[in-house]
């Protein structure tokens, strides 16, 4: 028997939950505790007799089993969850209540209400994204460490914070309570940020992105599956993230290199992805609300129905981006709807936008926008002010990864106003590229 | 062709450190599942072998029975496996894949005492 990938960190989220039932979310640790115990047992005797056949139905098995003896040893010095506390105190009661933590649809809950209580408004984002890859994800501190680019020592306080503000709410969020809405959104956010990490950052390594990716689509989708929290910017919110997932295979080149999206190769984006992203953006329109979702999985679906650049159709991205800036106004929106604009309008009009951004200065550490100055400078034939553009940009640079996409920018543009004798060229792509895809 | 026999011995803290997250968990059961399949391939796998319980008792004279000092122990065996290889060199040489030698841990090599007399 072969071991599934990701066999223990997928069962770590599913036990943790079930055992948190159980417990109460107070002795996370001591749940948590199990789940690593019961790891131990499997490696000492799957080693040498074997993976079984049912590898999940397995831990389960062990994980109940230690439960029954946590709960029976320790049930008059700890208190377990508030909510079960009656049955658990009954042998009569005990192990039904048990194996009940343990059936898909309770995991299911409970994983829901673990996200919930993760996205503790008193958590800053970060430590809520954190805390849902180490306790729903299996991710350790080292592993989000890399992904982040933190210490291992910082993100491990920074779950051990996170952990102990857990504690102290008793019990797991109460799906049904009144502040239901705006948890709610939080964890959306907290998932869509938790995508987007995956899906731009350029530190870690392309694996550990793809299954950050893999997992905000997982957990999306377990909101999804629950009437509670399908809701239709949920809907938008995972057609989102299928729309650009589509696109993954394109985002880096052979080299490993950033490729922007005006240079993907179209014809190996996932159709299978796009599809579902369109579906789901049907369902998420039942509605009459277009939430800030909505609209950025209306760009990317025209994005990903459009055969090539010069077909796109650029007004219709312009709009969406304009109403994306009426509800929730951010610098970063309107340099992408002013590079729509240079491509429905031509570079000059694009740079007239970039530089009626009202709230510029607070792209002063990002570089794509001096990158994005650049590209236009480039097509408009402006190779000095192009180069100082592109220089600029290197400087802001956040990771190798942008670096070298930057760098073959800046050399296009100086290899242009000095063009090097035949067969010194240096390897660059075609100048008309905007902003990372 | 002798047998061997494996003894795995391991620290607490290098079984917490080699089980230190799924991610950990996942890749030190694939590395031990080759290194037995390998052995299985190539004819040195006499028996699997059993894992051990980390708890026990200890018995002396006059029945004095008292747990294991287990839990102190430096290196605690955690389970054996019989192989069987040409003699005690090459039985080293094949134990040098063995996982647990890489989180901290080590293979004690004892031969099976041949009864050919």
């Amino acid at each position: 028997m072969e071991l599934s990938e990701h066999l223990f960190r997928r069962e770590a989220g599913r036990l943790v939950a079930s055992l948190t039932r159980i417990f109460g979310v107070h002795n996370l640790l001591l749940a948590e505790d199990v789940v690593q115990d019961a790891f131990c047992r499997a490696l000492e005797v799957w080693k040498v007799r074997g993976v079984p056949d049912n590898p999940a139905a397995w831990l389960m098995a062990v994980a109940k089993h230690r439960a029954l003896d946590v709960v029976r040893r320790e049930r008059t010095a700890r208190t377990f969850a508030p909510e079960l506390a009656r049955v658990l105190e009954s042998e009569w009661s005990l192990a039904s209540a048990i194996d009940e933590a343990f059936t898909s649809s309770v995991i299911r809950d409970e994983q829901l209400r673990m996200m919930f209580s993760c996205c503790h408004p008193r958590l800053p984002e970060d430590a809520q994204i954190a805390l849902v890859l180490n306790t729903l994800c299996g991710f350790g501190a080292s592993e989000i460490s890399r992904a982040f680019l933190t210490s291992r020592a910082a993100m491990e306080k920074r779950i051990a914070r996170g952990k102990k503000v857990l504690a102290n709410a008793q019990r797991l969020f109460d799906l049904s309570d009144a502040e239901f809405g705006a948890r709610l959104s939080a964890v959306q956010r907290a998932l869509y940020l938790l995508f987007n990490e995956g899906y731009h950052s350029g530190s870690a390594e392309r694996t550990v992105r793809e299954e950050l990716c893999d997992e905000a689509i997982r957990l999306t989708m377990l909101l999804l599956d629950a009437p509670l929290t399908a809701q239709p910017d949920t809907y938008a919110l995972a057609a989102l993230m299928f729309l650009h997932a589509a696109r993954l295979p394109t985002r880096l080149d052979a080299d490993g290199d950033l490729n922007p999206l005006l240079e993907q190769d179209r014809s190996r984006w996932d159709v299978t992805l796009i599809e579902r992203g369109r579906t789901l953006l049907e369902q998420a329109s039942s509605g009459d609300e277009a939430t800030p979702y909505h609209l950025e999985a209306a760009i990317a679906a025209v994005h990903a129905g459009s055969p090539s650049i010069d077909s796109t159709n650029w007004n219709a991205i312009v709009q969406l981006y304009d109403r994306l800036l009426s509800l929730r106004p951010s610098p970063v929106v309107a340099l992408n709807r002013a590079v729509a604009i240079a491509q429905r309008d031509g570079p000059d009009t694009g740079l007239l936008a970039i530089r009626a951004i009202p709230d510029a200065d607070r792209l002063r550490d990002y570089p794509f926008y001096p990158a994005a100055i650049g590209e236009l400078e480039l097509r408009r034939g402006n190779l000095e002010s192009a180069a100082r553009a592109f220089s600029a940009a290197v400087g802001l640079a956040r990771n190798s990864l942008e670096r070298r996409f930057l760098e073959r920018r800046l050399h296009l543009a100086q290899a242009t106003a000095h063009p090097a004798p035949p067969g010194q060229a240096r390897r660059s792509a075609p100048a008309r590229g905007c902003g990372s895809g | 062709m002798s047998q061997f026999l494996y003894l795995y011995r391991m620290t607490a803290a290098a079984r917490q450190e080699a089980m230190g997250t799924p991610e950990r968990a996942q890749q030190s059961m694939q590395r031990w599942m080759k290194w037995m399949s390998d052995l299985e391939a190539k004819g040195h796998l006499k028996d699997r072998g059993q894992p051990l319980e980390r708890t026990g008792k200890v018995v002396r004279e006059q029945q004095a029975v008292t747990d294991g000092p287990y839990t102190e122990a430096k290196d605690l065996v955690g389970g054996y496996t019989i192989v069987e290889a040409r003699d005690i060199d090459q039985a080293v040489e094949l134990s040098y894949g063995c996982p647990i030698l890489a989180g901290g841990g080590s293979v004690e090599v004892r031969p099976v005492m041949k009864m050919d007399f």
